[in-house]
């Protein structure tokens, strides 16, 4: 087992659910912990802080047993920070009290600048002074995070931390959790329910199902299988990881590459070599066998069927796809009628052209 | 059915005859709360009459019979609460009269403190002594005058507990809490001796006498099952019942 | 008329006793209201119920027992003895035992509505934030339950002030000891001193209004700021 790895083992039952799991979890970046309500998610992040007893247990992070046969690290001897689905903060406390409540119980003593780099990370330099009632949904929820951060954890629980949000204040939260990703080496557990959040922030992915583990690997190839229990029907699709490779002022449009092949993208205003995330829907994939110029379609790249499966849709099938490029290898699913697949005779090792109607930059 | 009828007709006018009869409701200071019932059923027994007893603190009767309470007699445990009732109004003039004196014992739960006499008290080899609150309750009163007489009442007076009347006295003592402790001779008593540890029966001349009295209430001045219970209380038979319980 | 000696002395008595034994529940009723409010044993209904005796019993009954239980015969008055105390029926510390009693279940229901209140998530958010059993008892719980502790203390007080069977059957009467002011207004009355007597009645009943009142304007208070659990 690496040192740098997150070792999790739980087995508990309650009258109608049980968890039953035992995993491995790279210690850095952001694991999404994904499935659907009732599925443990919450529970198995319980165990991990020590909220919740279980019947059997091994926890060991980087190398430290926090938990084992003999061994049972209390929450407050954990190093680390836990942020809850709703708000949290200690209704007796204003902001800032919340804040410095963490900061000085932290061990080891954090630098003296962490502070105001976790204030000014999170944006809430200017409602210090209020109390948890007097702020919004989101404040909360930021405050909540920078609090998380303050207690020097080597490890960051966040339990659906924008589940208690609207649409608006996600937005406003979602760019302060990737900057809390690429300015602190810290590996992030999120739960979450929600695919959009998921793609957007997770390098890893746990999907649990009925307290048991599904499938784990890294986002984008869990996100390729085509065989995942919830069934994420129009929001199944795949995440590619590129780059800006050209921008084209005149249509409005930037050239992105990635292991697979190349995808013309309406221009996010990126500089040329900056990193991107890119959504591919299943759903906006189609297949041709030839390659027409006549279509709208801009993104047209030559692709292998690797596996045909039924969709949850009895009327469409799945299709998984082998990008090949100069870079490597990429993988993208398709969604289509079961009369388009056997009126194309796809089955695997056959040649297509893959047509991407769009492509969504979600970072 | 005609026999039904006829015998109906009878129990009828039988009760039509005993129109005197009457439900009398006396008020009686607890400490007499065994003689009393005694003496009502030797009453119910020789009369038609029915009386209903009432018992309680003689403080909380005579606050009630001041603000109405339906007694045609009160017996307290003392003389002064008839007389001031007297005094207000409230109770028949003449009517008065002492129904009981009460006797003092000083006694204990241990069998071997007192020893007929009052040689403990001067010993001073006991915890606490109790007795009842000299001001509310005559019993303490007289206990108060017994130590005054022996010279012994600032030696002691540390020691005092006071009930706050003379069954509280006696539970304290009976409850091991105190040592001894001067109680109604009636509670401790049984056919003439004393029934559990020990006790000195104080002497008749080191106190005044505890006297009981008994009035009859502005309410029973019509009634003559009222002046009878009171005439029969006074009579040889209710003596006799009396002075079984320890009273003199 | 006003106050003679012996009123300022039950007056300063009964305030010492309601102090002291305020201050022994806020120790003792905490633990046990914070079992009660947490606990999921078996014996909790049980326990429960029993603290809450007090609000049922005739304090004559838990009176009488209580001095069979302090006797030199009962399991108080063998602990007291053992411990070299002796017999404490008839002192001042035999009447805070038993108001520990009669006041119970005034302090420890407050203290425990106001943890159950609470909820487990407070708590776990501390944990959360490294701070031990203690730490997270101090600096969470009592801040967020203060307005349960304060009901708990001015009840508490109140109805030891206000209680008088008790002492009446473990008393003695004793002035400066355990002559309090309600064993001090029942003499009189039994005296026939009603002008003493509503002296006395008539400042504890002024001094209960006034704490009522205040503890309901200070809940009010506190719900209209809103300030609490929650949040």
């Amino acid at each position: 087992m690496a040192v740098s790895d997150i070792c999790a083992g739980f087995r508990l039952s309650f009258p109608d659910f049980s968890l039953d799991i035992d995993t491995r979890i790279p210690a850095r970046g952001i694991t999404a912990i994904f499935g659907q309500s009732g599925s443990g998610k919450t529970t198995l992040l319980r165990c991990i802080a020590g909220l919740q007893q279980c019947e059997w247990g091994r926890l060991v992070v980087r190398g430290e047993t926090w938990q084992g046969e003999r061994i049972f690290l209390p929450t407050h001897r954990r190093p680390l920070g836990y942020v809850f689905q709703e708000s949290s903060l200690l209704a007796h406390l204003s902001a800032e009290d919340n804040l410095q409540y963490a900061l000085r119980r932290a061990r080891p003593v954090p630098p003296r600048d962490l502070y105001w780099r976790v204030v000014a990370l999170m944006g809430i330099g200017p409602l210090l002074q209020r109390y948890p009632q007097q702020l919004s949904g989101g404040e909360r929820q930021r405050v909540a995070i920078a609090r998380a951060l303050l207690v020097s954890p080597q490890l960051l629980l966040m339990d659906e931390p924008l589940a208690s949000l609207d649409a608006a204040r996600k937005r406003e939260i979602l760019p302060y959790l990737e900057r809390l990703r690429s300015e602190f080496e810290l590996p992030i557990l999120y739960v979450s329910h929600s695919i959009d959040e998921v793609a957007r922030l997770a390098d890893h992915l746990l999907v649990l199902d009925r307290g048991r583990l599904a499938a784990s690997g890294a986002l984008a190839e869990v996100l390729g299988r085509l065989d995942l229990p919830p069934g994420l029907g129009e929001d199944t699709g795949v995440v590619l990881e590129g780059r800006v490779v050209e921008r084209d002022a005149r249509w409005g449009l930037a050239r992105v590459a990635f292991a697979g092949g190349e995808l013309w993208l309406r221009d996010s205003g990126d500089a040329p070599g900056q990193h991107l995330r890119v959504r591919v829907l299943a759903r906006d994939v189609s297949l041709a066998l030839a390659s027409h110029g006549d279509t709208s379609i801009l993104n047209r790249l030559p692709a292998t069927v690797a596996e045909v499966a039924p969709d949850a849709d009895s009327a469409l099938v799945l299709v998984r796809l082998r990008l090949e490029g100069e870079e490597g290898e990429s993988g993208i699913v398709a969604r289509l009628t079961r009369r388009s697949a056997d009126h194309l005779q796809l089955v695997s090792g056959k040649k297509v052209w893959a047509q991407i109607k769009s492509a969504a930059i979600v970072k | 059915m005609r026999g039904i009828r006829l015998n109906l007709l009878l129990v009828l006018m039988g009760a039509s005859l005993q129109v005197q009869a009457e439900q009398l409701t006396v008020a009686v200071a607890s400490n007499f709360t065994a003689p009393m019932r005694e003496i009502a059923g030797a009453f119910e027994g020789e009369t038609d009459h029915r009386v209903r007893l009432v018992f309680g603190s003689s403080g909380k009767f005579y606050a009630q019979i001041r603000h109405g309470a339906p007694f045609e007699a009160f017996f307290s445990a003392d003389r002064a609460k008839p007389e001031a009732l007297e005094q207000a109004g409230l109770a028949v003039p003449g009517s008065r009269f002492t129904y009981a004196a009460g006797g003092l014992a000083l006694w204990s739960g241990d069998g071997n403190l007192v020893r007929g006499g009052p040689g403990a008290l001067e010993r001073g080899d006991f915890n606490k002594l109790a007795l009842a609150n000299p001001r509310l309750a005559p019993y303490g009163a007289a206990a108060v005058q017994v130590l005054r007489k022996l010279g012994l009442e600032e030696g002691t007076r540390p020691h005092w507990v006071q009930g706050e009347n003379i069954a509280q006295a006696y539970q304290f003592v009976a409850s091991g809490n105190a040592d001894l402790g001067f109680v109604a001779l009636s509670q401790v008593s049984e056919g003439g001796h004393i029934d559990s540890g020990s006790a000195w029966e104080v002497p008749e001349d080191l106190h005044d006498p505890i006297r009981q009295d008994a009035v009859l209430l502005k309410r029973g001045v019509d009634s003559a099952a009222a002046r009878a219970l009171l005439r029969f209380v006074r009579s040889e038979r209710a003596a006799a019942i009396i002075e079984s319980y320890g009273y003199r | 008329m006003g106050f003679s000696d012996t009123d300022w002395t039950a007056i300063w008595l009964t305030l010492r006793l309601a102090s002291t034994v305020t201050v022994l529940l806020l120790l003792i009723g905490t633990p046990i209201a914070w079992w009660l409010a947490k606990s999921r044993s078996r014996w909790k209904g049980p326990v429960g119920a029993l603290v809450a005796m007090p609000l049922v019993l005739p304090p004559s009954v838990l009176g009488f027992y209580l001095l069979l239980a302090m006797g030199p015969g009962g399991p108080i008055g063998q602990l007291t003895q053992a411990l070299g105390l002796g017999i404490l029926s008839f002192t001042f510390w035999g009447l805070v035992i038993a108001s520990l009693f009669y006041s119970l279940p005034f302090v420890v229901q407050p203290i425990q509505n106001a943890i159950e209140a609470l909820g487990e998530r407070p708590l776990e958010v501390a944990a959360t934030l490294r701070a031990g059993p203690w730490d997270r008892f101090f600096t969470v719980v009592v801040p967020q339950a203060r307005p349960g502790f304060i009901s708990a203390a001015i009840l508490g007080f109140a109805h030891t002030v206000g209680e008088f069977g008790v002492i009446l059957m473990i008393g003695g009467n004793i002035p400066g000891e355990t002559r309090v002011v309600s064993v001090q207004i029942y003499d009189y009355v039994e005296m026939l001193e009603y002008d003493r007597a509503h002296w006395l009645a008539g400042a504890m009943l002024l001094f209960s209004f006034a704490v009522l009142l205040g503890l309901y304007l200070f809940r009010q208070r506190r719900s209209r700021a809103g300030i609490g659990v929650g949040a």
